[in-house]
């Protein structure tokens, strides 16, 4: 689906956050680039910095903790170097962003149509009540029933897939040419989190938006992505298509994980596969590979040393390479 | 929550809507039974008088048995009243109609006593393990909390090795007991609620949404120790989640509820692979599998809309408004579960056959 000029190209995405316990290595060398009309997703646990990562390319963490270095060229354009006058007019029409909770990235005592007008305001010359119009044909978009109507309401008025739907006719209020979702389905039922995702492809393929979908869903994933991206201890671990990370997994952090997950589609009850101990800290990152200490095969003694390089794995399908970080991919379909 | 209203809603039912005799008799296979079990919230607006003026039905008619050494696992979207009920059986919160038995004596007539001792019998395990944790206490005051409270264990030292016990059945080393709630992940806190849950050797446990909180590899933990312990103790559960891929492989029947109803009870593999409800039909066909290639070929059946408010629940079958196939008696015949499918499955649709209550002009309440 990518072009020859990506849409939005990371290259060695570092982030260093100060904290209490010394510096934290959020982001470690992040290389990535997104298509028009391409979903990447983006995948891993709590605390493997595929947030902070995103976050880190909007300029959304406070300078005073966060050092970020290395580039993020969106339509080749440095968000990383970029004023912060010039980063502002490139968010709106640039970049959309979707949060998790509908809850609290909405404000609560503002109506949403003011929500809604004043980003559309906020990056083009136009009036209140054209600006109400479009608002409302954004909500009629997202697929809100009686959008006029709820623009006078208030966030805590909506359940809690209609504010999602808000949230996201705001990201796309100035129809940006990049979607970034962080865990936007998450807090929301099956059937609701269905309704967004068909929602949301059907604007991707009528504005060609590229998506980042950040997720520990790897059903979601499944189901959306093009190619896909693993996360742990602030590394990219594996990536390619999505059906060569899912269906033929080479890193043992990918495997373990697809291996965790309960299947509805098989009626196998056995023990469920698990990845023993708990993800490392930032500030306390192993020497060698940062999955070392839970990996079960270690097959290599430079493991515990050393850290592998992202590196071709196997024939890859779809025209993208498939590539893990890791000494132990033998044998790696599931 | 004892001033509850039991105006014209809380009516006893007659037969039990499933024509399954209420049971739950000492030694019979059933050891916790629900018929017609009401759970009514009063909605209460103005801000000087605070009038009631309208009826949140949670649970709303829940007829439901959980058999000795099962897993029941229990889904549906949120606000469906599955927490509300699981914390009906245990009276965490108090029945409004309907009855709950539990080991053949009926828990809502219960007095201190008695409830004390349905406390030691019936524990759960909660869903955030960072909230349900006191922080202040450390992980033995908090295990052994429930041995002082039942005087399981006299003695600290008896106390202390019950304690190192529980620790060692949930997968901890003994020796963290003297450690705070901050000093532990979310996995093992949660192990922690789980030992605290064991403390008076219950019979029958409720786990609401206890792996909700937890990343992918630590769930698959918490779960293994979850059937492990069953297995081990002899234990009766009733798993509530969101998560069907979960319950499914967990349970060994599953039961779904919609809007305060159970509408579809089953065999795990019945009700996961072959639902006979169509709304069951629709949640399972928008969980997401991890194959892309099975999620490309994949129908969803998107259902319109939003679920209704409990406060204002359909007249007949209540997910007749967002049903794709509903028809003439929907509306008018409250539907009653009735045998389907595979051996031992139940549903509580027309489309098997119209069983059930005609739906009365008083109750008859507009949706639209």
């Amino acid at each position: 689906m990518s072009e020859l000029a990506p849409l939005l190209e990371v290259a060695d995405l570092r982030v260093r956050l100060r904290t209490p316990r010394g510096p934290a290595e959020v982001v470690n060398g992040l290389s990535y680039t997104v298509g028009r009309g391409e979903t990447v997703a983006v995948v891993g646990e709590s605390g493997s910095g595929k947030s902070v990562s995103v976050l880190a390319l909007l300029g959304l963490l406070p300078a005073r903790v966060a050092a970020v270095t290395g580039a993020a060229r969106l339509d080749g354009e440095d968000l990383l170097t970029m004023p912060p006058e010039r980063l502002r007019e490139v968010r709106g029409p640039g970049v959309g962003m979707v949060f998790q909770d509908p809850m609290t990235s909405l404000n609560p005592v503002l109506t949403i149509g003011r929500q809604l007008v004043e980003g559309i305001r906020a990056h083009g010359e136009v009036s209140k009540a054209e600006a109400r119009d479009r608002a409302a044909g954004l909500l009629a978009e997202v697929g809100l029933p009686d959008p006029r109507r709820a623009l006078d309401r208030y966030p805590h008025e909506l359940s809690g897939g209609m504010r999602q739907r808000v949230v996201i006719a705001i990201a796309l209020s100035n129809n940006p040419s990049l979607l970034i979702a962080d865990e936007a389905t998450t807090a929301l039922d099956v059937t609701v989190q269905a309704q967004i995702l068909d929602l949301v492809a059907g604007l991707q393929s009528e504005h060609g938006t590229g998506v980042i979908w950040i997720t520990h869903d790897l059903g979601v994933v499944a189901g959306i992505a093009d190619r896909v991206l693993v996360m742990y201890g602030g590394r990219c671990v594996e990536d390619g298509s999505v059906d060569d990370v899912l269906e033929r997994p080479a890193h043992p952090y990918t495997r373990g994980l697809l291996g965790a997950l309960p299947d509805l589609a098989s009626s196998d009850d056995g023990e469920l596969a698990t990845v023993p101990g708990t993800p490392p800290a930032p500030t306390d990152l192993p020497a060698g590979c940062v999955f070392w200490p839970r990996c079960p095969v270690r097959s290599d003694p430079r493991c515990e040393t050393e850290q592998p390089p992202l590196a071709v794995v196997g024939a890859s399908t779809g025209g993208l390479p498939h590539r893990a970080a890791t000494w132990c991919s033998e044998g790696s379909s599931r | 929550m004892t001033d509850l209203p039991q105006g014209p809603t809380a009516h006893a039912r007659g037969a039990p809507d499933s024509g399954v005799p209420a049971s739950g008799v000492p030694g019979s296979d059933v050891l916790v039974s629900a018929r017609g079990l009401e759970v009514h919230f009063p909605v209460r607006s103005g801000s000087a008088l605070r009038r009631t003026t309208g009826l949140l039905r949670a649970v709303d008619g829940v007829d439901l048995d959980i058999h000795r050494g099962e897993t029941l696992g229990l889904v549906g979207e949120s606000g469906c009243g599955k927490s509300t009920l699981g914390n009906a059986l245990l009276r965490l919160v108090e029945p409004t109609g309907g009855t709950v038995t539990f080991d053949g004596t009926d828990v809502t007539g219960l007095g201190r006593r008695g409830l004390r001792d349905l406390r030691r019998r019936a524990g759960m395990v909660f869903q955030d393990p960072f909230a349900s944790l006191d922080p202040r206490r450390t992980v033995r005051q908090t295990v052994s909390e429930p041995l002082e409270v039942h005087g399981l264990r006299s003695g600290r030292q008896e106390r202390s090795a019950r304690v190192a016990e529980l620790l060692e059945l949930v997968g901890l080393d003994p020796a963290v007991a003297d450690r705070y709630p901050h000093e532990f992940s979310g996995g093992q806190r949660q192990r922690v609620g789980i030992a605290r849950a064991l403390a008076g050797e219950p019979d029958f446990l409720v786990c609401d949404e206890a792996i909700a909180s937890l990343d992918v590899s630590v769930q698959a933990q918490v779960l293994n120790l979850l059937r492990r312990l069953q297995r081990q103790l002899g234990l009766t559960l009733l798993f509530i989640s969101h998560d069907l891929s979960a319950v499914r492989h967990v349970s060994d029947r599953i039961a779904v509820m919609y809007l305060g109803r159970v509408v579809e009870v089953g065999p795990a593999a019945a009700v996961g692979s072959e639902p006979e409800m169509p709304y069951t039909q629709a949640l399972l066909s928008a969980v997401p599998v991890p194959h892309p290639a099975l999620e490309r070929a994949r129908q969803r059946i998107v259902l319109g809309g939003d679920v209704p408010s409990p406060a204002n629940v359909p007249s007949g079958c209540r997910f007749r408004t967002r049903c794709p196939y509903v028809f003439e008696p929907c509306p008018d015949v409250d539907p009653a579960l009735q045998p389907v499918g595979a051996p031992g499955q139940l549903a509580a649709c027309h489309l098997h056959g119209v069983v059930g209550r005609p739906v009365q002009r008083e109750d008859a309440v507009a949706a639209e």
